[in-house]
This record gives structure tokens, C-alpha cells and sequence, in this order.
């Protein structure tokens, strides 16, 4: 809930007419955010200022969000910001208002001013944003408005992350508006050379890569999710070895919970982080079937270092039900990759989902009807 | 390090050439270099490597390119496939409906 998109959107509910007819106040982002290093005076009022330095409180941030700790409310007010000493010929920056994608932007301009315009994403970066359209063509028209932006500037354009393209029709900016939408390079650190070349970006500049700091940077969320989700599942398994296993209790727990437990983090470990780490050299292109693969070595090396007597049939359908578990799991968190990842298609994920999901839930069903099954015929 | 590749022959990128002006703001916008210019209008030369984000769609001042664009991640396609939730993950769609907006698994 934030404070300064009410008036906006009250307005602009109340009387279904255009976008820019509806705003009739101009909307400042508070200048008590942790971040603001003062203000400056503009026709629009007193604008925060911003410094492309970050501090500490700021990595700390990151690295909570990256681990899922307020993620979902790391966002700062929307509207217009003041980088450095801009004045009314500097450029105007487009981002969101998810707290880190404004923070690359500002440490990419080291030693630059301008005006950095933070459009309300509710909490979300540039790219998921625009492809949900709330870094859209209608936000930003309200928000050249609401901001008072022709008040401030003397020229007639917006540097956008290019990643924001997918949300924003720049024909239908310059029509309704007037501004020109000049689509900047994919990484903002790139950004002072597009700049410095009279705003030209590179082929290389405009080409999204997956390397492995990016893949790595998403584990954390992946391993937290799926932490959850193990939590659950280990405390099943290790009840159901308990129970009905042919020794005591705790024994059971000991011959098949414990290795149960063991078995389901590896699975996890698989597909949230070796499927990300690995991705370029996994087999395949599907993501289940990277997934999969890892899954099965992990099962093998896990079953080899288990050293089981492989004569009785219950020990050989435990390690068959282990294979099948381990590796749907592995190949269920791999195919969920693919929403992290830069380059899967939505009609590409579709067709995925409609063979690999099926399977992984029927080598999962299987694996535990199997895993069951062993551990009360043992 | 190699382009990383996704599933073949499933985009559904497409482009009119007797519309396109050859603007070239598709080849701007897109992320994967999809498109490449022809003479007098753009085609495409890597349509595998698609991700089918839109931009270049919706930043066609003629309307050329048509693809059908939408969230890939794979809760949204699963409540998608069961009729749930409008088919949306994290930070909720483009409306003023809190309602909406969903929690949980998110893919960004």
C-alpha cells in the first residue's frame, strides 16, 4: 500500500476518462526514505536527492531480498528523483521501484547527474515488471505527469532500460505525450558508455546473456522456496519410515528416515542449485531434462555411498523408488528455472509443463508407493 | 560461453512484412538479436531463439509483429492450465485490484 498512488488511481477509477486528464496533483516521493541524501529545489518542489554511492544498508538489502526476507516489500516511492546536481538539460532515467533495480541504476551513473524518474512496479524489477505491463505505457504516462516532469526538464527525453521494452509502446509515449523513449542497454553498466557515445547502444549492449554470477545470484530464493516445501516432505517421510518399518521407532527412522531426509536435500540441492550452476552444460534443452539428469547422478552417487546389499528385493525397490523420487523433484525445481531464466519462451514452457509435469508427478507417486512398499516388505 | 538455446519450433513470433516499414525498433528492443534487417523490411533469422517477451510487438509503430507474449514462469502456467488465479505469479497483474494479487512460489 503506498500512500502516493491513491490519488491517481481514485481519480482515474472514479471517472473512466483518459490517463492524462485524470491527475490533478503533482506526487513526490518522500524525502525521509533511508536512501535520500537531501533535496533540491525544482518548479515541481523539493525533490529528494539521491547519490550514486550505496552504503552498506543498501548490499544488506540486496542480499535479504535475495534470500527472501522482505522481498516482496523492498520498494521505494515512486516519482522523481534527483541523482547528483541535474539540471534542466540532463537526462531523465527510467526504473522501477523495486529498491535493487534502483540501486543498479544509480551505482551504474557514478559521478553523473540527472533525473531519475522511479515508476510504481509494486516492489517489482524492470523486466518481470514490464512483462506484467505494470512498467507499462500507461504507468509511465501518468507518472511524466504526475511528477511534473515538463516543469523540469527543457528537453524531451527518457532513457528506459531496455529490458523494460516489453511494457512500454515507445510509439504511444511520443504520441500521447510528446517525450521520445530512447531504450538504453540491458545492463545499467553499460549505461555511461550508451551515454557517453550520444546514446548509442553497442549489438553487445543489447544482447541478454545468462552467465553464472547472474544464474548464481538466484539461488538463494530458489533454496529458500524449496526449503519450505523439504521441511514438510522430511517430517512425512521420517513418520512413515517410523511406523512402518519392521524394527522400532527410532530404528526405522535410522535405517530409512535419515537417508530419507538425506536423499530429499540432495533432490533439492539438484534441481535449486546445480541445475542453476550448470545449466549450460546439462543435457538437453528442456529444463526437466537437465533436471532429471543431475537427479539420477545424485541418486547413483547417493545409493553407491549407501553401500546396500543389493541381493533382497526390498533393498533393490528402495534404491528404484529413491531413483524415481530424486530425480522428479530435481526435474520439478529445474523446470521452475525456467521463469528465472533469460531465455525460455512462454509457448516453449507450455509445451514443457504438458509432458514433464505428468511425469515427474508419476515418477514421484511411484518412487513413494515404491519407497513404502520397501520399507514395510524389509 | 555458447548461447544458451530453448525448445525448438515453438515460438510464435511472425511478422508482416507488407506492413513493416524496416524502423528496425523491433531489432532495438529485442534481447536475443531475433531479427535482422532485409532491404526494406525486417525478417527473422533466429526464430529458436525467441523468449517471446513482446517487446518488439508492442513497440511496433505499425503493428507488424504479432507473438503471443505472457509470464513464463511455471506457477502462473500451471494456475494458468487449471483456471486458477487468471494465470499470474508475483507482483499481480496490470489492474488497481488488490484482490488480485497473488503470494507464494514466485519466479522473478
Amino acid at each position: 500500500m503506498n500512500k502516493f498512488e491513491f490519488p491517481i488511481i481514485k481519480e482515474h477509477v472514479n471517472c473512466g476518462c483518459n490517463v492524462m486528464t485524470a491527475i490533478s496533483e503533482n506526487i513526490i516521493p518522500r524525502l525521509n526514505q533511508a536512501f535520500v541524501r537531501g533535496f533540491v529545489n525544482t518548479p515541481a518542489g523539493r525533490l529528494p536527492r539521491i547519490s550514486s554511492e550505496l552504503v552498506w544498508q543498501d548490499h544488506w538489502g540486496s542480499i535479504r531480498a535475495r534470500w527472501g526476507v522482505g522481498r516482496t516489500d523492498y520498494k521505494i516511492d515512486p516519482g522523481l528523483y534527483a541523482l547528483g546536481n541535474p539540471d534542466n538539460n540532463s537526462s531523465v532515467f527510467v526504473s522501477a521501484n523495486y529498491k535493487m533495480s534502483f540501486d543498479h541504476l544509480r551505482s551504474a551513473l557514478k559521478g553523473r547527474s540527472g533525473w531519475i524518474l522511479v515508476l510504481d512496479t509494486k516492489g517489482i524489477n524492470v523486466w518481470c515488471a514490464a512483462g506484467k505491463g505494470t512498467f507499462g505505457t500507461k504507468e509511465l504516462l501518468r507518472r511524466i505527469e504526475s511528477s511534473d516532469l515538463k516543469k523540469i526538464i527543457s528537453h524531451n527525453r527518457l532513457i528506459l532500460p531496455q529490458l523494460g521494452a516489453p511494457g512500454v509502446a515507445a510509439h504511444k509515449i511520443k504520441q500521447i505525450s510528446g517525450f521520445n523513449v530512447h531504450y538504453g542497454p540491458i545492463r545499467a553498466k553499460d549505461l555511461p558508455d550508451y551515454l557517453d557515445a550520444g546514446f548509442k547502444a553497442t549489438e553487445q549492449m543489447r544482447i541478454k546473456t545468462f552467465p553464472l554470477q547472474e544464474r548464481a545470484v538466484l539461488i538463494p530464493i530458489e533454496l529458500v522456496e524449496a526449503m519450505k516445501a523439504y521441511l514438510l516432505l522430511a517430517i512425512i517421510f521420517l513418520i512413515v519410515s517410523g511406523i512402518s518399518g519392521p524394527a522400532g521407532f527410532w530404528t526405522n527412522t535410522a535405517t530409512f528416515g535419515l537417508f530419507a531426509a538425506m536423499a530429499l536435500f540432495c533432490a533439492i540441492i539438484g534441481g535449486a542449485v546445480l541445475n542453476p550452476l550448470l545449466l549450460p552444460f546439462l543435457p538437453g534443452r528442456a529444463f526437466s531434462i537437465k533436471g532429471f539428469s543431475i537427479g539420477i547422478v545424485i541418486a547413483m552417487v547417493l545409493l553407491y555411498l549407501r553401500n546396500m546389499n543389493m541381493s533382497g528385493w526390498p533393498e533393490r525397490i528402495e534404491s528404484m523408488a529413491w531413483l524415481l523420487i530424486i530425480s522428479s523433484i530435481s526435474g520439478y525445481l529445474a523446470m521452475n528455472f525456467t521463469g528465472c531464466s533469460t531465455y525460455t519462451s512462454l509457448s516453449g514452457v507450455k509445451r514443457e509443463i504438458r509432458w514433464a509435469l505428468p511425469l515427474e508427478i508419476a515418477c514421484g507417486a511411484v518412487g513413494l508407493v515404491l519407497w513404502i512398499s520397501a520399507v514395510i516388505i524389509a | 560461453m555458447k548461447n544458451l538455446m530453448y525448445l525448438k519450433n515453438v515460438v510464435t513470433l511472425q511478422v508482416d512484412k507488407n506492413k513493416c516499414t524496416g524502423c528496425g525498433m523491433c531489432m532495438d528492443v529485442c534481447p536475443h538479436k531475433v531479427f535482422k534487417i532485409n532491404s526494406k523490411h525486417v525478417v527473422i533469422q533466429n526464430r529458436d531463439a525467441c523468449m517471446e517477451c513482446g517487446a518488439c510487438s508492442l513497440n511496433c509503430p505499425v503493428n507488424a509483429i504479432s507473438v503471443n507474449s505472457g509470464v513464463g514462469c511455471v506457477n502462473a502456467v500451471i494456475n494458468a492450465m487449471l483456471g486458477r488465479n487468471n494465470g499470474e505469479c508475483c507482483g499481480g497483474p496490470d489492474t488497481d485490484n488488490k484482490a488480485t494479487e497473488s503470494k507464494g512460489g514466485c519466479c522473478c
